[in-house]
C-alpha cells in the first residue's frame, strides 16, 4: 500500500509537467491548427530563466574579510554577491535563496514576449501550409533555440536549487496514518504539483469565464463559423500562443530544481508531451491534462522494481505503448472530438 | 537505356560519373594549401556521403511520393546496423551476407511498425512513428543491452564465434570487413603534383550498392506503382473512389524505404563495424528529413544533393575553430578581424547544429522545393532572358514533377 | 429488379434522423435523379451508397451483391464510380497521369505491385486513356498539371476518369453545383452523350431542376430523410407534395 501511494506521488510531478506542456500544445493545436515542435524549447527556456536569475543573483565580487586570514597570515578574500552587498545580508540572501520562485514573476512577461515574437515572426506564415511544413519549421526552430541556449550555458546540466525552506522531504505517510518515514515526498515536488494545479485551474477559469476564453473555445470547436461572425480570431490567437508559451515557460521555471536543466531538456519532454496530447485527444484540454497525469503516474508505476523484473524495460516504453494502443483503438484519444486534425 | 527514358538515363549517367570520379572532384585543393580542409575526397567522408545519400533516397520513396512524414526512420537504420554487426560477429566478415541480413531485418521491422502506424495518417502517423522510434531507442539503451551493447554500442571482439572465417587474424587482431577477401579499408593513392587522390575499396563498394539502389528507385518512380504513390499524396480520397486501396501501397513504400535505411545501416557497419543506439535517436530521424527537404522532396536527385550538402557541411563546418577563423580574416585590421571571428564563431565548430537548424528553417520557409527548385528557378531566370518572353511552356509554372 | 436496390435505410446522427426508411430502385440503363430541398439527406444517402457512411439499418444491393460494409475502393471495384460535387482529381499529377490511375485500377484490381514496368510500355492502357481524353476533347491538355485546369475542364477530367473504368453505375453528386449557366449546359450535353453512347446507368443527386429534367428518366423526391414520391419527370413537375416540399426553394 505504501509503495503504491509513493509511486502515485512520484508520478505526480512528472505528470504535472507533461500536463502543463500538453495543455499549451493543445491550445495551439486546437486554436491555430498548428503542430508546434518548438513547444519543448519553450519549456526549456523557462527552465533557463530560473537558471539565469539564480546566476544573476549569485554574481559576486571579492571583499576582504578582516576577521579571517589564510595560512600565510594574509587577509582572506571572500566572495560576496552584489545583492548581499546592496540589500544587506537578510534581503540579499533571501533573494538568492528564493531565485526560482522569483523567476516565475519575470518569466511571465519574458515568455509572453517570446510567444508573441514566435507567432508573429514565424508561425503565422504557416497557418495555411501543410502540417508537415509546420512540423519541420518548428523542428528547425527548436534546434536553433536549444543551440542558442547551449552556446550561452554550455552542454552540462546546471543545478538550480529550490529555496532552503523546501529542501527535504515531507512525511506523507504519517499524515495518512502509516508508519513514520514510510512515504517520504520531497517538499518541492509537492509545491510543483500544487503550482501546476493552480496554473491549470487558472487557464481553465480564464477560458470558461472570460469573453476572450469563450471566443477561443468557440474557435476551437468551429473556426470557420467564428470567423464568419466577424470575430478576428487571428488576433486573439496571438494572445493564445503567448498564453501557451507562458504556461510552458512556467512549467520549466518550476521544474529547474527537480531536474537540473540542460539544453535538450525541452526535446526530451516534448516527445512525451506529444504522446500525451495524442492519448488525451487532439484538441481536448481536459484530455491533455488528464492524460498528462495519467501517463506520469503510469510511468512511475512501471518503474517499480518488481514490475521491471516481470517485464524488463517496461518503464522505458510504457508511455509509448499506451499511446500506440490508444491511437489504434480510440483514434481520437481519450477525450478527443471528431474531426480535429484528421485529414 | 536500361528501360529508362532518355532524360532519366542522362540523370543516371551523371550520377554514375559523379560516383566514379568523386575522389577527384571532391579533392579540388592541393595538399597543404589553406583550402585543403575543404577537401572531401577522403574515404571516410565519401562513404558517409554515399551512405546518407542512400538513406535519404529511400526516405524520399515514402515521404516524397506518398507525403507520409515518418519521424522514426533512424530506427530502421539502427536495426540494420545492429543486424550487420551481428552477422560479422557470428557468421563471416564478408559484407554481402551482412548487407542482405541488415536489409531483411530492417524490412521486417518496418513491416511491423508500418503496419501499425499506417492505420493513421497526417500528424498522427508522424507521432506514431516517432513513438516507435523512441521506444526502440530506449529499449536498445536499456533492456536489449545483450543484443545492442547498450551505451557502449555493439562492437566486434577478439572472441567472436565466427562460423565462416577466423576469430582473430594471425597477428591477434580483429579482422576487418571484406568483400570476398578484399578488405573494406584498403585503399590506394595517386599523387599528381601537389594533389593526392585516394581510392578506397569501401567507397567504391558503397558506390556500387548506391548505384544499384538508385537504379531501382528510378524504375520505381516511373512505374505505375510510383504513380499510385504520388496519387496517395495528391488525393487519397479520390484514389479510394477510383478503386485502389491506398494502404498496401503506402505500406509497401514504407517497407521499401525502411529496407533502404537498413541497407544504409549495413553499409555503415561494413565501413566501421560499430553500432550504437544514438543512431536511432529521433534527431537522427530529423536529419534525414532535413536532407530530403533541403535537396527537394519528391525529386530523384534532390535527396542525394541534400544528403551530400549536409554531410559535407557538417564535416567541414564542425572542424572550423577560432584559429582557422583568425587565419581567414587576418587580411582585415585587427579590430575587424576579431569582430568577424566573433560573429562567425557561434555558427561553426560545435555550433554546427545552430547552422543546421537555421538552414532547415530558411529552406522550409523560403524554398520548400529545396535545392532542386532553387536550381530550377535560377535556370528559369537565365533561360527567360535568352528566349522571347511568353515562349515558356504552358506548364512551366507548375509544381516540379518528380525527378527532373 | 433494379441494378441498385436500396431497402429500409435508416441513419441517425445523434438526435437527427438523417435518413428514415429510404427505399430506392435504380433500373439498369436509366438515369435516376434524387432531388430534394437542402438538408433532405441526399448527400447522406450518397455517402451510404459509396461506403463512406454506415447506416443503422437497411440493405444496399448492387447487382444482387451486398454493398454495405464494403470500403469505397471495394465498391468501386464492383463497378460503381462517383463524381463529386467539387471535382476530385489528382491535382499534383498531369492530366494523362490522372487518366492512367483508373485504368490501372480497372485492370489490376485494388492492389498490385507492378513496381518495375515503365508506364510508357503499358501501350494498351495509354491508348485507352488517350482515347477517352480525346472523347472529352482534352487530349491537347494531356501534359498539363491537373490543378491548373479550369473548373469545367476539371469536371470533364473527373468524368473521363470515371468513364474510362467502364462503370456499371455512375453516381453523380450535384455535378453542376456552382457552375455558370454555359458550363452547366456543357455538362448536361456531356452527360447526355455518355448516356446515349455508353448506356451507363446513372444516379444523380441534383439541386438544379433544369439539369434534372434534361437528364432523368425517373425521379425520387427526398424530404427530411424520407422519399416523398418516386415517378417519371412529367408527373413530378406538378406533384402537390413536391411543391409543398420545395415551397420557396425553387420554381418547379
Amino acid at each position: 500500500m505504501e509503495s503504491i501511494i509513493l509511486q502515485l506521488l512520484n508520478g505526480l510531478d512528472k505528470g504535472s509537467a507533461y500536463a502543463l506542456i500538453a495543455l499549451g500544445l493543445t491550445l495551439i493545436f486546437g486554436t491555430l491548427g498548428v503542430v508546434n515542435f518548438a513547444h519543448g524549447a519553450l519549456f526549456m527556456m523557462g527552465a533557463f530563466i530560473a537558471v539565469t536569475l539564480n546566476m544573476v543573483f549569485g554574481i559576486s565580487f571579492e571583499v576582504e574579510d578582516p576577521t579571517r586570514t589564510d595560512f600565510l597570515g594574509n587577509v582572506m578574500m571572500v566572495d560576496t554577491p552584489y545583492v548581499v552587498h546592496w540589500f544587506g545580508e537578510g534581503v540579499g540572501n533571501f533573494l538568492i535563496d528564493w531565485s526560482v520562485p522569483m523567476a516565475v514573476v519575470i518569466a511571465i512577461p519574458i515568455m509572453a514576449l517570446i510567444g508573441v515574437v514566435m507567432e508573429r515572426g514565424l508561425i503565422r506564415f504557416f497557418y495555411k501550409r501543410p502540417h508537415a511544413d509546420q512540423i519541420l519549421v518548428t523542428f528547425g526552430l527548436a534546434i536553433v533555440l536549444q543551440e542558442i541556449i547551449k552556446a550561452f550555458y554550455g552542454a552540462n546540466p546546471i543545478p538550480t536549487p529550490a529555496p532552503e525552506a523546501f529542501v527535504g522531504s515531507f512525511d506523507v505517510g504519517q499524515l495518512l496514518g502509516f508508519d513514520p518515514f514510510a512515504i517520504m515526498y520531497p517538499y518541492w515536488r509537492l509545491v510543483y504539483f500544487f503550482f501546476a494545479a493552480l496554473i491549470i485551474g487558472l487557464v481553465f477559469a480564464f477560458l470558461q469565464f472570460t469573453t476572450f476564453g469563450m471566443v477561443v473555445r468557440a474557435g476551437m470547436a468551429d473556426r470557420e463559423t467564428v470567423g464568419l461572425l466577424g470575430i478576428d480570431i487571428d488576433r486573439r490567437f496571438v494572445l493564445m500562443f503567448a498564453l501557451a508559451a507562458v504556461v510552458a515557460g512556467l512549467a520549466g521555471v518550476m521544474y529547474a530544481p527537480i531536474l537540473s536543466p540542460n539544453y535538450h531538456i525541452g526535446m526530451d519532454f516534448l516527445v512525451l508531451s506529444f504522446v500525451v496530447v495524442v492519448v488525451g485527444g487532439m484538441g481536448s484540454l481536459p484530455g491533455a491534462v488528464a492524460a498528462g497525469f495519467l501517463l506520469g503516474i503510469l510511468q512511475s508505476f512501471a518503474s517499480m522494481s518488481w514490475i521491471i523484473e516481470l517485464i524488463p524495460g517496461i518503464n522505458q516504453v510504457v508511455i509509448y505503448l499506451v499511446a500506440i494502443v490508444i491511437l489504434l483503438t480510440r483514434p481520437r484519444g481519450l477525450m478527443g472530438r471528431k474531426g480535429v486534425m484528421e485529414e | 537505356m536500361l528501360g529508362l527514358t532518355a532524360k532519366d538515363a542522362r540523370l543516371y549517367l551523371i550520377v554514375l560519373v559523379m560516383l566514379i570520379f568523386a575522389p577527384f572532384f571532391l579533392n579540388p585543393f592541393p595538399e597543404g594549401s589553406g583550402l585543403a580542409q575543404f577537401n572531401a575526397g577522403y574515404p571516410d567522408m565519401m562513404q558517409r556521403l554515399v551512405i546518407f545519400g542512400l538513406f535519404a533516397v529511400g526516405f524520399n520513396i515514402l515521404f516524397g511520393l506518398t507525403g507520409y512524414l515518418s519521424f522514426g526512420h533512424a530506427a530502421f537504420l539502427g536495426a540494420g546496423s545492429y543486424a550487420g554487426v551481428w552477422m560479422f560477429k557470428l557468421l563471416t566478415m564478408n559484407v554481402i551476407p551482412a548487407l542482405i541480413v541488415s536489409t531483411i531485418v530492417a524490412g521486417l521491422f518496418s513491416l511491423l511498425i508500418g503496419f501499425i502506424s499506417l492505420r493513421r495518417s497526417g500528424i498522427y502517423f508522424s507521432i506514431l512513428t516517432l513513438a516507435f522510434a523512441q521506444m526502440c531507442y530506449s529499449l536498445a539503451y536499456s533492456v536489449l543491452t545483450p543484443i545492442t551493447g547498450g551505451e557502449t554500442g555493439l562492437q566486434l571482439a577478439l572472441d567472436d564465434p565466427r562460423v565462416l572465417g577466423v576469430t582473430q587474424t594471425a597477428e591477434g587482431n580483429i579482422p576487418v570487413p571484406h568483400l570476398f577477401g578484399l578488405p573494406m579499408n584498403a585503399s590506394t593513392s595517386l599523387d599528381i603534383g601537389a594533389w593526392s587522390f585516394t581510392f578506397s575499396v569501401g567507397y567504391y563498394f558503397a558506390a556500387v550498392v548506391f548505384a544499384l539502389a538508385f537504379y531501382f528507385t528510378i524504375r520505381l518512380f516511373r512505374s505505375p506503382f510510383g504513380l499510385v504513390l504520388r496519387a496517395v499524396k495528391s488525393n487519397q480520397g479520390r484514389l479510394s473512389y477510383t478503386g485502389l486501396n491506398a494502404r498496401p501501397y503506402t505500406l509497401a513504400a514504407f517497407v521499401i524505404s525502411g529496407m533502404f535505411a537498413g541497407l544504409a545501416g549495413g553499409l555503415m557497419v561494413s565501413m566501421d563495424p560499430l553500432a550504437g543506439a544514438e543512431r536511432m535517436l529521433w534527431t537522427a530521424s530529423g536529419e534525414v528529413v532535413l536532407m530530403t527537404i533541403l535537396g527537394g522532396v519528391g525529386t530523384l536527385i534532390g535527396p542525394i544533393l541534400g544528403a551530400g550538402a549536409i554531410t559535407y557541411l557538417e564535416a567541414i563546418i564542425s572542424t572550423i575553430n577560432s584559429t582557422v577563423l583568425h587565419r581567414w580574416f587576418d587580411i582585415f585590421p585587427e579590430w575587424l578581424e576579431n569582430l568577424l571571428v566573433n560573429i562567425v564563431y557561434p555558427f561553426v565548430g560545435s555550433g554546427w547544429h545552430l547552422t543546421l537548424g537555421l538552414v532547415f528553417m530558411i529552406v522550409v520557409i523560403f524554398l520548400p522545393g529545396g535545392i532542386v527548385e532553387g536550381g530550377r528557378k535560377i535556370y528559369g531566370l537565365f533561360s527567360r532572358k535568352r528566349e522571347e518572353p511568353g515562349s515558356m511552356p504552358p506548364n512551366a509554372a507548375a509544381q516540379p514533377g518528380p525527378g527532373e | 429488379m433494379g441494378i441498385l436496390e436500396v431497402q429500409g435505410i435508416n441513419k441517425r446522427f445523434g438526435g437527427l434522423q438523417a435518413l428514415g426508411d429510404v427505399n430506392l430502385d435504380v433500373q439498369e440503363g436509366s438515369c435516376h435523379a434524387i432531388i430534394g430541398p437542402n438538408g433532405a439527406g441526399k448527400s447522406t444517402l450518397l455517402n451510404v451508397l459509396v461506403g463512406k457512411l454506415k447506416p443503422d439499418t437497411g440493405t444496399v444491393k448492387f447487382e444482387d451483391k451486398n454493398v454495405l460494409g464494403l470500403k469505397p475502393h471495394q465498391i468501386n471495384q464492383l463497378g460503381i464510380s462517383r463524381v463529386f460535387q467539387t471535382p476530385e482529381i489528382f491535382g499534383d499529377l498531369t492530366v494523362m497521369e490522372n487518366m492512367l490511375i483508373p485504368c490501372f485500377a480497372r485492370r489490376d484490381g485494388s492492389y498490385s505491385l507492378k513496381a518495375f514496368i515503365g508506364i510508357p510500355s503499358e501501350k494498351a492502357l495509354n491508348a485507352e486513356a488517350e482515347e477517352m481524353l480525346d472523347e472529352v476533347s482534352m487530349l491537347e491538355k494531356r501534359d498539363m498539371q491537373a490543378s491548373s485546369l479550369s473548373r469545367g475542364d476539371k469536371r470533364r477530367l473527373e468524368m473521363a476518369m470515371c468513364l474510362v473504368q467502364q462503370p456499371r453505375l455512375l453516381l453523380l453528386d450535384e455535378p453542376t453545383a456552382g457552375m455558370a449557366r454555359a458550363d452547366t449546359n456543357n455538362t448536361i450535353e456531356l452527360l447526355k452523350e455518355i448516356k446515349e453512347k455508353r448506356n451507363i446507368t446513372m444516379a444523380i443527386i441534383e439541386h438544379d431542376m433544369h439539369v434534372v429534367f434534361s437528364l432523368a428518366d425517373r425521379i425520387t423526391v427526398l424530404a427530411q430523410g424520407t422519399p416523398l414520391v418516386e415517378d417519371v419527370p412529367e408527373n413530378i413537375k406538378g406533384h402537390p407534395k413536391v411543391r409543398e416540399a420545395y415551397l420557396g426553394e425553387a420554381q418547379v
